[in-house]
């Protein structure tokens, strides 16, 4: 008995996300939810996923990129690469579909995580702020140099991407990356984080190899941010460099801090809300984006701990009793130390 | 050669705007300690109330230029009002904030950057469209050596290196510039010393938010066109600025400002079609072997 | 055995994505013939019911962000139109009231989906108007094409846009057309060299440059670039340029660019005749441009000197509605493309989607402010003339000459 839920509780993410994909396919077959919820959905899921790999690398490790969106477009652009350009105008429908966008997205992680290696060095010798504008100029560096490659575009974009991720699909790559980035930072890496994030220098005192850490962080997270970014091009079956632009960054630092930052729950909800809530406001015509400012800076006026404060879900934690009496995250005073 | 020199004006101009601008975001980064991204926009209310402030005194403006006193007047009408809007945003949105963490205060000031653009862009009678900037300074060209220089660009220059020095000074001579640097150093400790640390702040907020209404003139003077999002990129670029002359360091946004402008444009000069990823990789660059920025020291932290 | 069993739920995980897959795009699939056969179904009973059927027409604009000046004038070109119709449609004898449904776009990409599927959806408007950029039309065109609603994009130019599908129009002209009517007009007048400067981050500058090279004879001497909207400074291209002292500038870029770019050119000492594309037709460019606007020639689909009843009326009614401004090539081209909606609706022969589509593919001869229009059936984009206008001293547009390539 016992087993069986501490296997429910590993796999957790999957489950959640299966009983939510439910929910949702009902209400989709009984009209209560339109292509439009659906549509909004998908993006509130690529979201999701490019917050959680930014809470591995802000909220986590505490470094701090503001860059993000650079991975993604890499990512994006992989991924559109092999679907589009080099499995040229043959769109496979079926079974042949899910091996080619799998492939796809594979390539497009990896481009990301490569990249992400490469950004990961220099934050060896640079800290907060020296860091963060390194990673802005990377991400600036990126949406520049995509403009100027002919094949994929350049400044036009690449059009005629397939559309082969669905809600499911989506779905599926949410509840891997809760998965994986949970059993992540409770495994002995994911302590390394947090070590490094609560005190570097006492980290490597501790004989944490901090540089193999901050680097694996970033490769991870840029990876997961390479898929996530390989998903919006084929939701969106359109990509163009400017869409990945410091606006699109600062979305992201917006969803994890609103959300909470250290917390996977803070993440999921930071980033659902905030996608919905514009759209929620459309009725408001030009006002709309006056009202979320004040909205958001209520939040973090009143909630500055972020909607979830460093508390994080039943399902999204594995116990570790013996070793944590407390949880690990939250704990007001390396919050207050680290930002 | 003279064309180097011509690149080197236009560097500068470019330059003394990211440091004008720099200057206000590394006070506000040195004395409290946040990024404020909303720092553009105050650029974007200075040039904006200037437009409406100018407008105002048109009848006085019968040749199309304005008289120097009524220039002086607008000028420090679009300072006083710009610096107590930065007074205004602190007080409701950064203050309640201040002993929290610094992440906190980013995203507070990416919702108020957010408010500062879509407000006056709501607003019928400002709304989205470019405006065109009033001439302010007197217009003329000067030969040197080959290269042009403009009235304006010389007012630029001249002005953001002054401000630099007044401000330089006035922080390191002044009564409440020694307040400052106590409440940069520890807020706390200068609250018991019988030091009024949200005056202090205030008048930090108050003095960024004036240099932030200065440089929108100038870049508004240089650059003739107002709109509500001119400030949100500037903000960024003024904030690398900052960064990279060393966070925090008055002499450093000044110095980082002038070298982001003129590797933009020399790198423009050089390759026009990779000259923005380049001015970017000079940045990287020079962060790599100055981890401080340049005028930065490292800290060494204990634990 | 543990890690067996987790092998096993692994794979079961990935077999469920796999179905999860299919399983989703079945579901769509009848949904989507669901809501066709009841599309279907509602029209069928609609033309003899007594209460008429709101007809809602679906705008799609950036109302804010850096585009947010066009968003504007394109509703404020709708408006005319919707206070031309007085809130009514007659189709057939009936009146139907009519309903203009604005969303905001932002500029970008993912909004615009997501304002589509909205109108689609949730609005269910019988077509959409807008969007005025390309890469919005590109990201937005595959969902009005699977939902079978029709599109009649305003402003955008790139090729590709309505080679999405048969549902996708346009109503302002294409870029090799655009390009080719500036070099058409640039040989009549002799300049036998050209200097480009354009924006290398948008596709509008891109898509006009190429095809102002390929279609020209002369021979081009330098051709310099910047990034973005953001770069405020062009001194040092302009600089560059001067030196090649060539006998005309193009400039293919957006229009909150425009101004400053025209002004910084004079002061650089480029004293040549500048020519730009259509986005010049806005009178924010002379207003920033101030002096320096004097003999600046674009390529326009419109002239608002234009004798023409359709041309004149527009104007009238615009600054009828809004005495302070006066219309762009924004709200010219939102005006045509709702007036081609508008009597698509009116021609009709079913009112639901697929017939409005059929009629905006059959229009032939609408009278519009930039003259009469006929759809190239096979292409989907209008077949219409080019203008050159030139701005005078004062700002104020002039009809040069026509140009049919």
């Amino acid at each position: 008995m016992k087993k069986i839920v501490l296997l429910l509780q590993k796999l957790s993410p999957f489950i959640g996300c299966l009983i939510f994909y439910i929910v949702v396919t009902v209400l989709r077959s009984h009209k209560i939810i339109n292509g439009y919820y659906m549509q909004v959905l998908m993006f509130a899921g690529v979201n999701v996923m490019m917050t959680v790999s930014l809470n591995l690398v802000n909220g986590f490790t505490g470094q701090f990129c503001i860059g993000h969106a650079g991975f993604m477009s890499l990512g994006a652009y992989g991924s559109a690469v092999v679907t589009t350009l080099i499995f040229k105008g043959s769109h496979f429908t079926g079974v042949a579909q899910l091996p080619v966008f799998l492939l796809s997205l594979l390539c497009g992680g990896t481009v990301a995580a490569l990249v992400g290696c490469l950004i990961g060095i220099p934050s060896l010798r640079l800290k907060g702020d020296y860091l963060a504008i390194v990673t802005l100029a990377f991400g600036e560096i990126v949406r520049a140099l995509l403009r100027l490659i002919q094949p994929i575009g350049g400044a036009r974009g690449m059009i005629g991407i397939p559309n082969y991720s669905s809600f499911g699909r989506i779905l599926f790559f949410v509840a891997l990356t809760l998965w994986l980035v949970r059993n992540l930072i409770y495994s002995p890496f994911g302590r390394a984080f947090i070590a490094i994030r609560d005190n570097e220098i006492a980290a490597d005192a501790m004989g944490i190899n901090t540089t193999k850490y901050k680097i694996l962080s970033f490769c991870i997270a840029a990876f997961i941010a390479g898929v996530a970014g390989g998903l919006y091009a084929h939701v969106l079956c359109f990509i163009q460099p400017d869409s990945f632009g410091f606006t699109k960054s600062s979305d992201f630092l917006v969803y994890l801090y609103a959300g909470g930052s250290g917390s996977l729950t803070g993440s999921v909800i930071g980033a659902v809300l905030l996608t919905i809530l514009p759209e929620m406001l459309r009725f408001l015509a030009d006002w709309r984006l006056v009202l979320y400012a004040l909205i958001l800076v209520a939040v973090m006026l009143y909630r500055s701990e972020g909607l979830c404060g460093g508390k994080e879900v039943p399902f999204l934690k594995v116990k570790r009793a013996s070793l944590y009496k407390e949880p690990i995250f939250g704990a007001k005073k390396n919050a207050a130390k680290n930002g | 050669m003279a064309s180097i020199l011509q690149f080197l004006v236009y560097g500068l101009q470019l330059g003394s705007v990211y440091a004008l601008l720099a200057l206000g975001y590394t006070m506000v980064y040195g004395i409290v300690g946040m990024i404020n991204t909303a720092h553009g926009d105050f650029l974007m209310i200075g040039a904006l109330s200037t437009f409406f402030i100018a407008k105002a005194f048109e009848s006085i403006n019968a040749d199309g230029t304005y008289p120097m006193l009524i220039v002086g007047l607008i000028i420090l009408i679009s300072m006083m009002f710009t610096g107590g809007i930065a007074v205004t945003v602190e007080a409701i949105a950064y203050r309640p904030l201040r002993y929290k963490p610094r992440m906190i205060a980013l995203i507070t000031a990416v919702g108020v950057s957010m408010f500062l653009e879509n407000f006056p862009r709501a607003l019928p009678f400002i709304g989205p469209n470019p405006r065109p900037f009033p001439t302010l300074f007197i217009n003329r060209t000067f030969n040197v050596l080959g290269a042009s220089i403009t009235s304006t660009q010389l007012i630029m220059i001249v002005l953001s290196a002054v401000t630099m020095i007044a401000l330089d000074r006035f922080v390191a001579k002044t009564k409440i510039g020694g307040q400052m640097r106590a409440v940069s150093m520890d807020k706390d400790a200068a609250n018991l010393m019988g030091i009024n640390v949200n005056k202090v702040i205030s008048i930090t907020f108050f003095i960024g938010g004036a240099l932030a209404a200065v440089s929108g003139i100038c870049y508004a003077s240089a650059y003739p066109q107002v709109e509500v999002y001119m400030g949100s990129w500037l903000g960024n670029m003024s904030f690398v600025a900052a960064v990279l002359g060393g966070i925090g360091d008055i002499r450093g946004a000044m110095l980082g400002g002038f070298i982001l402008g003129i590797a933009q444009i020399f790198a423009t000069a050089i390759n026009s079609t990779f000259g923005y990823a380049v001015g970017f990789i000079i940045l990287i660059i020079i962060l790599l072997v100055k981890p401080a920025g340049i005028m930065g020291t490292l800290t060494i932290e204990k634990v | 055995m543990k890690k067996l069993l987790a092998a096993l739920l692994a794979s079961a995980m990935v077999l469920s994505l796999a179905a999860c897959g299919s399983s989703s795009s079945t579901t769509s699939t009848t949904a989507a013939a669901a809501a066709a056969t009841e599309a279907a179904q509602e029209a069928a009973p609609e033309a003899s019911a007594e209460p008429a059927e709101t007809i809602k027409i679906g705008f799609a604009f950036p109302m804010s962000g850096t585009a947010a000046m066009a968003g504007k004038y394109s509703t404020h070109g709708a408006d005319v139109l919707k206070e031309a119709l007085g809130g009514v449609i007659e189709v057939n004898g009936v009146e139907h009231p009519v309903e203009f449904i604005y969303a905001d776009t932002e500029g970008s990409e993912e909004k615009t989906t997501n304002v589509y599927q909205k109108l689609i959806e949730e609005e269910e408007v019988i077509a959409i108007v807008g969007p005025d950029a390309s890469k919005c039309a590109l990201a937005a065109g595959p969902i009005a094409q699977n939902a079978g609603c029709p599109n009649v994009a305003t402003f955008a130019t790139n090729t590709a846009v309505t080679e999405t599908g048969n549902y996708i129009f346009r109503a302002c002209f294409i870029d090799p057309f655009q390009g080719s009517v500036a070099a058409a007009y640039c040989e009549e007048q002799g300049y036998k060299t050209a200097c480009i400067m354009f924006n290398n981050a948008d596709a509008y500058a891109v898509g006009l440059k190429d095809a102002f090279i390929e279609n020209f004879d002369g021979e081009v001497l330098g051709i310099e670039e910047y990034s973005g909207s953001d770069v405020k400074d062009y001194n040092v291209q302009l600089t560059k340029l001067a030196v090649q002292n060539p006998d005309m500038l193009l400039l293919p870029n957006l229009n909150v660019e425009l101004g400053l770019q025209i002004q910084q050119a004079r002061s650089a000492g480029l004293t040549c005749p500048i020519v730009c594309g259509d986005s010049a037709d806005t009178p924010d460019v002379a207003n920033v441009a101030g002096d320096a606007i004097d003999g600046v020639a674009y390529v326009s689909a419109f002239s608002a000197e234009s004798t023409a009843p359709a041309a004149k009326e527009f104007v009238d009614a615009y600054v009828a509605l809004y005495p302070d401004e006066l219309p762009n090539s924004n709200a010219e081209l939102t005006y045509e493309a709702t007036k081609m909606v508008v009597s698509a609706i009116q021609n009709a022969k079913t009112l639901d989607r697929d017939g409005v589509r059929d009629a905006i593919e059959a229009i032939d001869g609408l009278e519009l402010p930039s003259g009469s229009m006929t759809m190239d059936a096979t292409t989907r984009n209008p077949i219409k003339g080019g203008v050159i206008m030139q701005y005078d001293s004062e700002g104020v547009t002039h009809f040069v000459s026509s140009v049919n390539p």
